[in-house]
């Protein structure tokens, strides 16, 4: 490992290596206080009472724990539905993505078809439009869609088309995509395979770890979203856990909106947990590098 | 960048093929690219492209009963006669400065800061990730009902009493509510900027903080000589996307300050546009005010790339 600020020796001599533990038991303590405390804040917050919560001082521990707030959170909102909403319309990104973006990336690295680089082009120039700029005309798009005059509200489609057009996303893959060297392409062409072959038993198959980062991503860009599937997803028993939060919000005890909030939140944790290799070598590699 | 224009896939025939075929075999190349494209090609025009140039037409015309006609600027008159209007650039104003102050630097020198530990390095750089995670509506309500309760049952303010600090009343007082808002979001997305900072940091050279040290230059000389010019494009990069990202405050102000706040204290550009479009029933107002948005932030961001590309020179 290369050196960084400080070099190795100096924080293994005496007082550079005192300096070091206690720099680094403080930045353990004061981290996991920061972005950890109220987490915790939140899950057993909303395990407390109504009047426990209003106590002053706030009590560290749930006196009497009871999970009367995550039962009536769930009843209540109809969680389980909402849940399932989220997880349908993420399904349903991911897979969307997987299939277009990569079909996409594949052509624009690979075949390189004629104006292939404007339409790079074109597709990375809306990274720099502002996502609140295009509100409104693409939720005029999806009342009537241009000339087949279709409304897509509270329909599926309404999130899952919208995430395709994904610049970043489409970015990454090409990337991917322009590093597997062109003999490998050139020889499956001499073998007579067609692109869509290529693509699938070639491509596809070396490019796994890029194709998980994308669905990582996919899956929880959906999830985060909340602007979008308010507008477009009206209906109660069409919308997402963070709208269906946020149209019960007003009239439901707080302790239940956050027990639900706990719950929303807790399949994305869950991912990360699992996942955050991948999801962070995704982000700094696929990021900005290069 | 990767390159985007790479010299064309070698293709090696084994005989010679007369002119004719060859550009029949071009044409279907072609078209069996482009069939590829067409599927995400057709929902950036439907949902990028289109909506784009519609935005910008619609801020023109006006709309009533399904009767459609050309109105000149009279939405952008009108958006800018609302008094509303003049708040929300002001709040949007003070929301980006704050952020960029405490949502800027506190990434970089926490990434400094974790690029110097050889122990516990994943642990924390999965905390500082892990709320970056959380739906934005989830952590915000934890914000609004735990952290920023006005009383002294709030975790802030049982914390500035145990400090024997004067306690706040938070989303409450119009003073209090940007700083609050702020402290949230940064809370919520810092981690991303950690972990890119942190990508940056490891790709400097060990010789350049070698050849410093060995020059007498002490910490704060070496961060100041070393780490920020190696890190310059990426800071100034980062700190574009910030600016367009709290550009577009919207969630903040409207789980923690209910939309407006305590005497319009958090009314946002971005909340505005839906107020407009959503509950006014003026969608051909959003849009003018939607262009504004997008006039301001591309002339920001235009002089930005400007400004910052003179000094590479």
């Amino acid at each position: 490992m290369s050196r960084t600020l400080i070099s190795h020796a100096q924080l293994q001599r005496g007082r550079g290596r005192a300096v070091y533990w206690a720099l680094l038991a403080v930045v353990v303590t004061a981290f996991t206080l920061v972005f950890l405390g109220p987490l915790y804040w939140m899950v057993t917050g909303a395990l407390k009472s109504g009047r426990e919560i209003a106590q002053i001082p706030p009590t560290l521990f749930p006196r009497d724990p009871e999970f009367g707030n995550y039962v009536d959170a769930w009843t209540q909102l109809n969680l389980g539905k909402l849940l399932f909403n989220t997880f349908y319309y993420a399904a349903g990104a991911v897979l969307f993505q997987l299939v277009l973006d990569t079909a996409a990336a594949y052509a624009l690295s690979k075949l390189r078809p004629v104006l292939g680089n404007v339409i790079l082009g074109a597709m990375l120039a809306t990274l720099m439009i502002p996502a609140m700029v295009l509100i409104v005309p693409q939720y005029q798009t999806v009342i009537s869609l241009p000339l087949l005059d279709i409304s897509l509200i509270d329909s599926p489609f309404a999130i899952w088309l919208p995430t395709v057009a994904n610049a970043f996303n489409i970015f990454l893959l090409k990337r991917f995509f322009d590093s597997i060297p062109e003999e490998i392409m050139a020889a499956a062409l001499m073998d007579g395979a067609s692109p869509l072959r290529t693509l699938r038993s070639i491509l596809l198959p070396m490019s796994r770890p890029i194709l998980g980062v994308v669905s990582i991503f996919a899956m929880t860009a959906v999830w985060k979203d909340f602007l979008w599937p308010l507008l477009v997803m009206p209906h109660p028993q069409t919308r997402t856990v963070s709208v269906g939060i946020y149209a019960f919000a007003g009239g439901t005890p707080q302790n239940v909106v956050v027990a639900a909030s706990v719950i929303a939140a807790a399949p994305t944790v869950v991912l990360f947990l699992i996942f955050q290799r991948n999801i962070m070598s995704g982000l700094t590699t696929g990021g900005l590098k290069g | 960048m990767a390159t985007i224009t790479a010299p064309a896939p070698a293709r090696r025939t084994a005989h010679p093929r007369p002119a004719t075929t060859r550009r029949r075999r071009k044409i279907q190349d072609n078209l069996t690219g482009h069939a590829f494209l067409i599927g995400a090609v057709g929902c950036f025009a439907l949902f990028m492209w289109y909506p784009m140039i519609r935005g910008v037409v619609m801020s023109f015309q006006h709309s009533r009963r399904g009767v459609t006609s050309w109105v000149g600027w009279d939405n952008y008159i009108r958006i800018v006669n609302d008094p509303s209007f003049w708040t929300a650039w002001r709040n949007t104003f003070h929301f980006t400065g704050l952020a960029l102050v405490l949502g800027f630097v506190l990434p970089f020198v926490v990434a400094i800061l974790l690029n110097e530990f050889r122990h516990a390095k994943g642990y924390l750089r999965v905390l500082v990730y892990l709320p970056v995670m959380l739906p934005p509506a989830s952590a915000l309500y934890l914000f609004k009902y735990y952290a920023y309760d006005p009383s002294e049952a709030g975790l802030f303010n049982a914390l500035l009493r145990a400090a024997h600090l004067p306690t706040s009343e938070w989303m409450q007082s119009p003073t209090m509510t940007m700083p609050a808002m702020v402290i949230a979001s940064t809370w919520m997305n810092m981690g991303g900027a950690v972990l890119i900072y942190l990508a940056a940091l490891q790709n400097i050279p060990g010789d350049l903080y070698e050849a410093a040290e060995l020059d007498g230059a002490g910490l704060v000389k070496r961060i100041w000589h070393v780490t920020i010019p190696q890190t310059r494009l990426i800071l100034a990069l980062l700190a574009m996307t910030q600016i367009v990202a709290t550009m577009q405050l919207f969630i903040e102000p409207l789980i923690l300050a209910n939309g407006a706040g305590t005497q319009d204290s958090a009314t946002s550009v971005a909340y505005l546009i839906y107020q407009h479009g959503f509950f006014q029933n003026d969608l051909n107002g959003a849009a003018a005010l939607g262009v504004i948005m997008l006039v301001v932030l591309g002339a920001f961001s235009a002089v930005y790339l400007r400004l910052s590309t003179r000094q590479d020179r």
